[in-house]
């Protein structure tokens, strides 16, 4: 291979003439003042008047929780419930269509955790009658025979994936709309993958009230209490009965004092799905209770079953807790109840809420709650700005110190890179966290690096006696190779975090690879552009570097 | 002109057998760490781990002993402590693989709140992390790691040659194993931020041996006699003054941020503080030799003028 001096890859070019140093000087102000533009507006207000924010482009740089407070939680659905739910919700409606059918001799159980066992007693003409109504009416389940002439009826693949689906993107709509009646200002609320709900919260900072409420399943029930069952050891329950708690709460504390057991019938006889409204309201001991109001069928049903039970209990069943069982006095028209419990007002507040919004389809997991306080939030602001000023401060005096007028130069190209950055993460809409700000404060020491490579290498031409324009060119030429590589590698780096980081690791990545970008620019169009410019208007003997 | 480094003609390649004993210590450490790692007997972050985390901040500060006493009362007594001196901000931090649903924050705040009355703090901070999110993040820091790592020795085998890129990714593993090393010796916790510093630190130590790796292979088109031991000598002397350079205003602002970054970033900036003296170290002293000890037909780059 043939030999090849450095310079011929890339020979010294000839120092641009005025003109077009002018026009790299306009483009790099331009640059310069868009970005300063974009920046300002994350300034406090008292620093930027209102009559010159008017004028900004965007709304400033968009902080992380981290750094203004508030709670961040990833929630799973937990989707194999909903599904089983939904089979179990299918269950009931075929017991219904068989009886209307009048298909007698016919007991349905379910059976693991999607399957649904039609027993006929052994009877094959009521397993054709089964199985012919299950075509007919219910596309979308399957039916296989199975022994003694009984049927395993199970949702089809597709049907299974659809309620699956459907439970995480109800979750979704259902959190969103408990959050939008709490009130959170631009809260964040999206899937994350298959089964995963991401929730931001800015400036909340209440994780236990948060998780309540969002968490919630928010499932009410009305049930009848069993007024003749007791529960004895060793004696069974009816099959249509369950036992059912209620927790009593010392309301100081918030400690479990107590579990009072009730045996309820499982049918319930009204769900919340009927509900229409529910808020707070106070009774006469000035405590605050939740009232709700049903839709006209509900009243309807709640009507009809309160008339017919007059003196027994009925109890009202939250996600399976029991919050209380009235007696009944009377029949109660009109489609009005009310839930009391001991709350407190934030409580009663949240209930309603929860029952507005709706239940979620299926309960779901915290899998990580990460809550800033915002006393923590502004420290970190406080500490970061900090930070970066004295580190800034302490590089430009060095940098002064040791390469005199180039070194005034180079401090003028950071300066320029910083406020681009500051502005880019504006106009990009990126979120600056606290490991970005580290990341910003990392891109000044290392943006320093471009220029010792090309100040170390201009003087290592001055040293061998070449003059100083010669010495630049060939300074900015053999250092930019090392540049790039060097700014590269950092960038491959930067990339694979920004892809595969989470969290903390994201927010350090944006403000690294951005910065990294910036200062190639300013690197090779900012300062190489004054050094043309101070050679441009006279020849120079000497530099000062 | 100033000059810290004036011209200098040190003979780095002949310490290479010091460099490769030192290095040899601190790869030892790093793989240590690594293997205690994997037996899963390191001191992970909660990020990592799973658990609970909460930082609390007093009016006045608390005593570790007592805050360790109120605690063991409260039901945990495998809760880890750390406090911030000169300020009230306790943290507390609770490693179980437990469900987030088990409120083991709430009842850290409830167990100070009963036993300190007049004492009242605020909360900084809550986080709580499901075992299953701690097992993601291992994988993904774990991929993350792999691929950047993929991705550099490419880059430099494709722009140098392929003993370059090994060299390069060595040295720069070296560097992450013995931050890792010292962090494990030093007792701090292995977590996300832990990660993405030693992620930086790989970034920038690449950075600094590749700019040694330039030169030298600058060097190397237009040498005269000289073996290829000198011309790296030559090369690392050359960049000598800018590798100092850079690592000192590098340096002067991760001092700034260990001094008033504030808590949550000390560790971060600190892991870099000394991942930069051994980065630093390493692209002077090990990347290179690297290269020289590697036995074996040379490369285009070496090869190039040996045979004119």
């Amino acid at each position: 291979m043939a030999a090849r001096t450095p310079s011929s890859s890339k020979g010294p070019k000839a120092s641009p003439g005025r003109r077009a140093i002018t026009g790299r000087f306009l483009a790099v102000i331009a640059v310069g003042l868009v970005s300063l533009g974009y920046f300002l507006p994350s300034l406090p207000p008292k620093l930027v008047p209102a009559s010159i924010r008017g004028m900004l482009p965007g709304e400033g740089i968009h902080l992380g929780l981290d750094l203004q407070g508030g709670i961040h939680l990833v929630l799973q659905v937990e989707r194999d419930v909903a599904a089983q739910n939904f089979m179990d919700r299918t269950a009931e409606g075929l017991t219904g269509q068989i009886q209307r059918e009048e298909i007698e001799g016919v007991t349905l159980t379910r059976e693991g955790d999607y399957g649904i066992r039609v027993s006929t007693g052994g009877s094959a003409d009521l397993r054709e009658k089964a199985s012919k109504l299950i075509e007919d009416k219910y596309p979308l389940l399957a039916a296989a025979p199975g022994p003694e002439e009984s049927l395993l009826i199970t949702p089809k693949p597709d049907e299974l994936a659809r309620v699956r689906t459907q439970a995480v993107t109800q979750a979704v709509e259902t959190i969103r709309n408990r959050i939008d009646q709490f009130g959170v200002s631009e809260p964040l609320i999206q899937q994350q993958g298959e089964d995963e709900i991401l929730v931001q919260l800015p400036g909340v900072a209440e994780p236990e009230r948060a998780i309540e409420l969002i968490g919630k399943t928010a499932v009410l029930e009305f049930k009848m209490v069993d007024e003749e069952a007791r529960l004895t050891p060793g004696v069974a329950l009816p099959p249509e009965d369950e036992v059912l708690y209620r927790r009593v709460v010392d309301p100081a504390t918030g400690q479990e004092l107590d579990r009072e057991p009730y045996i309820v019938r499982r049918q319930a006889m009204l769900t919340g799905d009927t509900l229409t409204d529910a808020r707070v309201a106070i009774d006469q001991f000035n405590e605050p209770y939740v009232a709700i109001e049903f839709d006209p069928a509900g009243g309807e049903i709640f009507a009809r079953v309160t008339g017919e039970n007059v003196g027994k209990r009925f109890a009202i069943v939250l996600d399976g807790n029991v919050y209380s069982a009235p007696v009944i006095r009377e029949r109660i028209p009109g489609g009005r109840a009310s839930i009391t419990g001991s709350f407190s007002s934030a409580e009663a507040n949240d209930l309603a809420i929860v029952l507005r919004a709706g239940a979620l389809p299926a309960p779901v997991e915290i899998l990580q709650n990460v809550t800033v306080g915002p006393s923590l939030g502004a420290d970190s602001i406080r500490a970061g700005v900090l930070a970066t000023l004295v580190g800034f401060v302490l590089v430009v005096l060095f940098m002064l110190a040791y390469y005199r007028l180039s070194g005034l130069i180079a401090n003028m190209a950071l300066m320029l890179n910083l406020v681009v950055l500051m502005g880019a993460l504006a106009a990009l809409h990126a979120t600056l966290t606290l490991p970005g700000i580290a990341g910003i404060l990392l891109t000044i020491g290392m943006g320093v690096d471009s220029n010792v490579l090309i100040f170390e290498r201009i003087r290592e031409e001055l040293r061998l006696g070449k003059t100083v324009r010669l010495a630049v060119d060939q300074g900015y030429d053999r250092a930019f190779v090392s540049i790039m590589d060097a700014h590269m590698t950092t960038l491959i780096t930067a990339a694979v975090l920004f892809l595969f980081g989470s969290g903390p690791v994201k927010g350090f990545a944006v403000t690294l690879s951005l910065g990294i970008v910036i200062n190639l620019f300013t690197a090779f169009v900012g300062t190489k552009m004054v050094f043309d410019w101070m050679n441009a208007r006279r020849r120079l003997t000497t530099l000062s570097i | 002109m100033m000059e810290l480094i004036a011209k200098t003609n040190i003979d780095f390649m002949g310490k290479r057998r010091y460099a490769l004993l030192v290095s040899g210590l601190l790869i030892a450490f790093g793989l240590f760490t690594v293997v205690q790692m994997l037996m899963g007997k390191a001191n992970l972050g909660i990020d990592f781990a799973g658990g609970t985390s909460v930082q609390l901040n007093f009016e006045r500060p608390v005593e570790i002993d007592e805050a360790r006493r109120i605690l063991a009362t409260g039901g945990f007594a495998d809760a880890e402590l750390q406090e911030f001196t000169g300020t009230g901000k306790l943290l507390v931090r609770v490693k179980r693989t437990n469900t987030i649903q088990e409120h083991v924050a709430t009842d850290i705040q409830a167990a100070f709140k009963a036993a300190l009355p007049d004492n009242p703090f605020v909360v900084d901070s809550v986080t709580e992390i499901g075992p299953s999110i701690g097992k993601r993040l291992q994988k993904d820091a774990g991929l993350a790691i792999l691929l950047s790592f993929i991705g550099i020795v490419a880059y430099i085998a494709v722009r140098f040659e392929f003993r370059f890129g090994v060299a390069a990714a060595v040295a720069t593993f070296h560097d992450v194993l013995a931050v890792l090393g010292l962090f494990a010796i030093m007792g701090k916790e292995i977590n996300l931020l832990l990660v993405t510093a030693l992620l930086t630190l790989a970034g920038y130590s690449l950075n600094d041996t590749v700019v040694v790796f330039d030169r030298i292979r600058e060097n190397l088109r237009r040498r005269h006699r000289e073996t290829l031991e000198e011309v790296m000598n030559r090369g690392i002397n050359q960049v000598l003054s800018r590798t100092i350079i850079t690592a000192l205003t590098t340096q002067i602002v991760l001092v700034a941020l260990v001094l008033w970054g504030g808590e949550v970033l000390h560790d971060f900036a600190l892991a870099l503080l000394i991942g930069i003296v051994v980065g630093t170290y390493s692209s002077i002293f090990v990347a290179s030799a690297l290269v020289l000890v590697w036995r074996g037909r040379p490369g285009r780059i070496i090869a190039q003028e040996t045979n004119p």
